[in-house]
């Protein structure tokens, strides 16, 4: 058996992980990995708290996230599919048409 | 042993559903000089809908175990969403069909976007709240990048969703510590039971992941300083998404935030009052000054949409633990937010009419249409003068509404935000006047007719009418709001 501490300690990481390669990848894909991690800790979290309380509901919501983070990334990579069409690039520096 | 499930709670929402899988697959089977068929069924639709959350008047009702909460805050917010749903789709056929879109797919998005909007006001718990903002947010990264051929559609649809994305990995972080923190908690009410009675040792824990939940709920209502997605999305998008994101999206935020913060949060608002303050001021602030060097027609609504979402936050600083007094800023933000949907799609429609003629949509492109086209001008400066909060519009008694709140309510913070907020409208005066001005003082370039589709025409007239009756008629409006929260979620019970 894990200690509660060490699991969210754990999640804390993940998601501290995911924001930084938010902020430093620069290709589109890999931000969208990045926040994959993000996600993912928060599943960690929810299963992780369900498993201590004796509850179901975290994890029904961790499903629940899990499924709309696969629809997001369908949803995603299809627009970055369209940006590469039109720009053959998908470096989320270059994405600077529009400014202020 | 299954439980019953109460249709007639969920007949708006079921409605909504079967026609957009009606539209989807009736689209497969259209002709493609019949495609716009999609737009009449899905109006049909949202129609039925609207005729059965208005059978829902007045009532109480739930269903799926107090997952799904029928009340006079749902119903309210419902009605509002359908009406924009109408005008949306109003504004689109036309707009759609001559823009060589896919037009079954538009309609489907647009419908299951409306369909998140309607869960949203009867989510009372935090799954439910989640998968309605997914469900407003997903079709619309889509419907935001549908001008597939046009670099600044992709690049605002790409940024739309990559914030948004993130904004919802943020905010469930916080929803996912505020679960085990409770103990297993997800309902809004029980969440704000366990919270008055948490071990202190756990405070500060439980107020990151407020945090983390506001955060994730700024993002959404483009709120400073999470608000630079929202000129260059609606910049590249159609413009009646433009017209969705910036009214019924936008709306739905504020909604979930509503909820969240009055009723599950509401006994941490030492904590959380100071941050609503700052989200408040320097999102009308920052809204209005870039507002002032704005050339294009859209991208100056967004700004302008960016400092109404700072009045929309104002009443959210006043919370107490006087359940009276939160009661008193809760409708005044209700009712802000409905009197703002009605006054911009009058402007979107005005700016989808122009749009026909110049797609680019510089301010310039705006002179002369009193001569070309007097009613859509004479409009037009009825919505500008609305949403800068000047007589003789409905946008005068919404400010006001805020305003008195905040002076009668808010105490000595409640005052500076109410100079800031008057401040802030003095400064906006200039840009809602440049429009009106290119519209009635200057000679159009070229004197060709401008040919307004009649739905858009409908609308304009419409909201004309509307934002008229809001400043004859205040009262009625007032209580409404009022209603809408007396028998809504127990403020502070």
């Amino acid at each position: 058996m894990v200690r509660l501490p060490l699991v969210l300690l754990f999640s804390a990481v993940l998601f501290s992980a995911g924001v930084y390669g938010v902020l430093a990848r620069r290709n589109a894909v890999m931000v969208l990995m990045a926040i994959e991690l993000m996600l993912n800790a928060v599943n960690v979290n929810l299963v992780a708290f369900a498993t201590a309380l004796r509850d179901v509901v975290g994890q029904v919501f961790a499903l629940f996230v899990i499924a709309v983070a696969a629809a997001e990334v369908g949803i995603g990579l299809a627009i970055v599919i369209l940006l590469y069409r039109t720009r053959e690039s998908i470096n989320v520096d270059e994405v600077n048409l529009l400014r202020w | 042993m299954p439980q019953p499930v109460d249709l007639h709670a969920i007949a708006p929402e079921a409605i909504l559903g079967v026609t957009i899988l009606v539209v989807l697959v009736v689209d497969a089977f259209l002709p493609a000089r019949r495609r716009w068929l999609a737009m009449p069924l899905s109006m049909l639709g949202v129609l039925a809908a609207l005729v059965a959350t208005l059978t829902l008047l007045g009532q109480e009702r739930e269903a799926f175990g107090g997952h799904l909460v029928v009340d006079r805050f749902a119903v309210t917010f419902k009605l509002f969403f359908l009406g924009v749903a109408i005008v949306v789709l109003a504004l689109s056929l036309r707009y759609v069909r001559e823009g060589r879109f896919y037009q079954g797919e538009y309609y489907f998005l647009l419908l299951t976007s409306f369909l998140g909007c309607l869960l949203m006001p009867s989510a009372r718990d935090l799954l439910m709240l989640f998968i309605a903002l997914e469900l407003v947010s997903a079709p619309g990264f889509l419907m935001a990048a549908f001008r597939k051929g046009d670099v600044r559609s992709n690049e605002g649809g790409l940024k739309f969703f990559l914030i948004g994305v993130l904004s919802a990995a943020v905010m469930l972080y916080g929803m996912s510590l505020l679960y085990g923190l409770t103990g297993g908690r997800t309902g809004l009410a029980e969440i704000a039971g366990a919270l008055r009675d948490l071990d202190p040792d756990h405070l500060l824990l439980a107020d990151a992941a407020i945090l983390f939940v506001v955060v994730g709920l700024a993002f959404k209502v483009s709120a400073f300083p999470f608000q630079f997605w929202a000129p260059d999305t609606y910049e590249g998008a159609p413009v009646p998404v433009a017209a969705f994101l910036a009214v019924a999206s936008k709306a739905a935020g504020f909604a979930g935030l509503l909820q969240l913060m009055f009723v599950a949060f509401v006994d941490r608002h030492e904590f959380w009052v100071p941050i609503f303050a700052f989200l408040s001021i320097g999102t009308m602030t920052i809204g209005n000054l870039v507002a002032l060097k704005q050339r294009q027609a859209v991208r100056l609504l967004a700004y302008s949409g960016i400092a109404q979402a700072g009045y929309m936050l104002l009443p959210f600083a006043l919370v107490t633990d006087d359940p009276g007094s939160n009661q008193v800023a809760f409708s005044a933000a209700v009712a802000y937010i409905v009197i703002y949907g009605v006054m911009n799609l009058g402007a979107f429609a005005v700016v989808t009419a122009v749009a026909r003629r110049s797609p680019q949509l510089l301010i310039e492109d705006f002179a002369g249409l009193g001569r070309v086209a007097p009613m859509l001008a004479v409009g037009m400066t009825l919505f500008m003068v609305s949403l800068a909060g000047a007589p003789p519009a409905g946008g005068f008694w919404a400010k006001v509404l805020i305003f008195r709140a905040a002076i009668e309510r808010g105490g000595e913070l409640g005052v500076w935000l109410a100079v800031a907020m008057l401040l802030n409208s003095v400064v906006s005066i200039y840009y809602y006047l440049l429009i009106p001005r290119q519209m009635l003082f200057r000679e159009p370039e070229r004197d060709e007719p401008l040919r307004t589709p009649a739905g858009v025409g409908a609308v304009v007239a419409l909201a004309t009418v509307a934002v008229l009756a809001i400043f004859v008629l205040p009262n009625p409006f007032a209580r409404l709001a009022e209603l809408a929260v007396l028998a809504g979620p127990s403020l502070g019970g």
